[in-house]
């Protein structure tokens, strides 16, 4: 009979193998793009297709050939216009995520103390939106909001206003917008650690004489923390990048870094800054990513 | 504590309200006879007729259905490998970049992620003369890579506290490995791989950023065909597509909601 290290050996050899495919798959189309990103977000502008200049020339020997500029980042330095961008969509992103949250935490503690069949069917209810298209949930907006649009039209029916609210194309729109699109994401963290919270811990509070809005400020509040910052990076982090919501719902003077990478890249053609924006606002998501990936590793080291 | 209860139930009423009231209305008016989507003009199908008559709309739809399942399937074989070898595999060389990878994609601006592949793709092209033209294959490449990610958390939160015991029972009765995976393994997982399938299915059903980037002419899914409508307004065929695609998803996910739920009863 084989050892328990051999037979273990026996499947991982196997395992080892078949994963060579998926593996070189991500190096090939995940990681070597990136490095393709950085190299070009070094490179000159030039009008060709593809409209840089190549950093390295294969055919050519030596170090004349080797071009490298910091010309664009030093355009994104110079240039206010990226750097309100930048700001922009960190406050847009931010105060999205504090609107979720606002909604999300009470959304998420009422269906945890529902009875599990109706909990069920709550989740349900906040799953199912997700599942629907995003762009066609974002579209569905544009049908509320429109001027001549069902919120206006209700409105003005019942004589609550005269003439009808802008409501799109500022904004306004994109911070609904966001909301809307990424409020499951804080839901459902929020309710998997609210679920899981120990009601006992609250009943001692009540016994110990705690009213009930110090129990939840002093036991509940704190203990729903990690669920709190899973939720918030979740939608933080794609909001940051979003470019469907602010491009159907924001006006011509919301700034949005996704969107503005849009026009580097399809209307302007300038490459090497579009790849630079780039790299900078990875740079930007680094610190929400790693924290994101801690806190996930965490949830499953506890579940163990 | 009544008032509480109070408070509760009306953030949660508002709630649903706010995410379900616009889902609502896009139905409704799809069956507006009006073409002024802020006039109700009577119940009508025209636009449903409309919808089966448009060629574009249709062969869009059919590419994206076609470039979702080949997707899906790849994404859900190598998803399942990368997510199993995680697991199992206790260290190999490449085990932090292999995690950084299959991580990475779930929380990379699409933005992101399309420009970059767009690059490789050129790049490629450049140096071997493949893939040449950009299209539907580029776009399976490219919804494959982010959505094995997907797959991939999935298959490791199943095997996070799975048992291991039955395939180190078959292991010592002399079953060979990939007879125990196919035998063992996989029915242990299948629930996490068929949510996995269909979790990459809709990502890539849903893609306008990634496949605007690295499609080519002559390749248009049917996100795209969307976004380029509904960029300059609502149109009454749209709400009409949206209502098809609402009802089949709703149908869907009820479905798989009432099987999980009989299985565990």
């Amino acid at each position: 009979m084989p050892s328990r290290e051999l037979r273990g050996d026996g499947r991982r050899r196997w395992l080892r193998r078949a994963l060579v495919v998926p593996y070189a798959w991500l190096l090939l189309f995940f990681l070597a793009p990136f490095l393709i990103i950085f190299k070009i977000s070094f490179a000159d502008p030039l009008v060709a297709l593809p409209p840089f200049t190549p950093l390295f020339d294969w055919a050519a020997s030596g170090w004349e050939r080797f071009q490298v500029t910091l010309d664009n980042y030093l355009f994104l330095f110079q240039d206010r216009y990226y750097g309100v961008i930048y700001l922009s969509s960190i406050k847009t992103a931010a105060i999205s995520t504090f609107l979720c949250l606002l909604i999300g935490y009470p959304m998420a503690y009422y269906i945890a103390r529902q009875p599990p069949r109706r909990r069920n069917l709550l989740l349900l209810g906040v799953i199912l939106p997700f599942w629907i298209s995003f762009l066609l949930r974002v579209y569905a907006w544009i049908g509320l909001l429109n001027t001549n649009g069902v919120i206006n039209n209700v409105l003005l029916s019942i004589g609550l206003i005269d003439e009808p609210l802008s409501l799109i194309y500022n904004d306004f729109a994109v911070y609904v917008g966001i909301v809307y699109s990424y409020l499951p994401f804080m839901i459902l963290p929020l309710y998997a650690n609210l679920e899981r919270l120990d009601i006992t811990l609250l009943e001692a509070a009540a016994d110990l004489g705690a009213k009930r809005w110090r129990a939840f400020v002093d036991v509940t509040l704190p203990l729903s923390v990690p669920g709190i910052i899973a939720g918030s990076l979740l939608v933080f982090i794609p909001a940051i990048g979003e470019f469907i919501i602010p491009a159907l719902l924001g006006g011509s003077d919301t700034l949005m870094i996704g969107r503005a990478l849009w026009d580097e890249f399809f209307i302007n053609r300038d490459w090497p800054v579009a790849s630079a924006v780039s790299v900078v606002l990875l740079l930007i998501l680094v610190l929400p990513m790693m924290w994101f990936q801690k806190v996930q590793g965490q949830e499953v080291e506890d579940r163990r | 504590m009544k008032r509480r209860g109070t408070f509760l139930l009306t953030v949660a009423a508002f709630g649903y309200a706010f995410l379900y009231v616009p889902i609502v209305s896009v139905v409704v008016y799809s069956f507006n006879e009006s073409r002024l989507v802020t006039l109700w003009g009577g119940f009508s199908l025209r636009w449903y007729k409309a919808l089966l008559e448009n060629e574009e709309i249709l062969d869009a739809a059919l590419l994206s259905l076609q470039i979702a399942v080949v997707s899906a399937s790849v994404a859900t074989v190598f998803g399942t490998l990368a997510g199993l070898a995680l697991h199992r595999i206790g260290r190999f060389k490449g085990r932090t970049l292999l995690t950084g990878m299959i991580t990475s994609p779930l929380v990379m601006p699409e933005i992101i992620t399309g420009i970059s592949l767009l690059f490789l793709f050129i790049t490629l092209t450049d140096w071997i003369g493949w893939p040449g033209n950009r299209g539907a294959m580029t776009i399976t490449i490219a919804h494959i890579t982010f959505a094995m990610a997907y797959v991939a958390v999935v298959v490791r939160s199943r095997l996070t506290g799975s048992d291991e015991s039955l395939e180190e029972a078959a292991m010592d009765l002399g079953g060979r490995p990939l007879r125990v995976f196919f035998d063992i393994t996989v029915p242990m997982i299948a629930p996490a791989m068929i949510s996995g399938w269909l979790l990459a299915f809709t990502l890539s059903l849903d893609d306008v950023v990634i496949a605007s980037f690295v499609s080519g002419p002559g390749a248009t899914t049917l996100p795209m065909l969307i976004f380029s409508k509904v960029k300059l307004g609502v149109t009454p065929d749209i709400n009409a597509l949206a209502t098809v695609i609402i009802v089949l998803v709703s149908l869907g996910v009820i479905t798989a909601a009432m099987i999980t739920r009989k299985k565990q009863l």
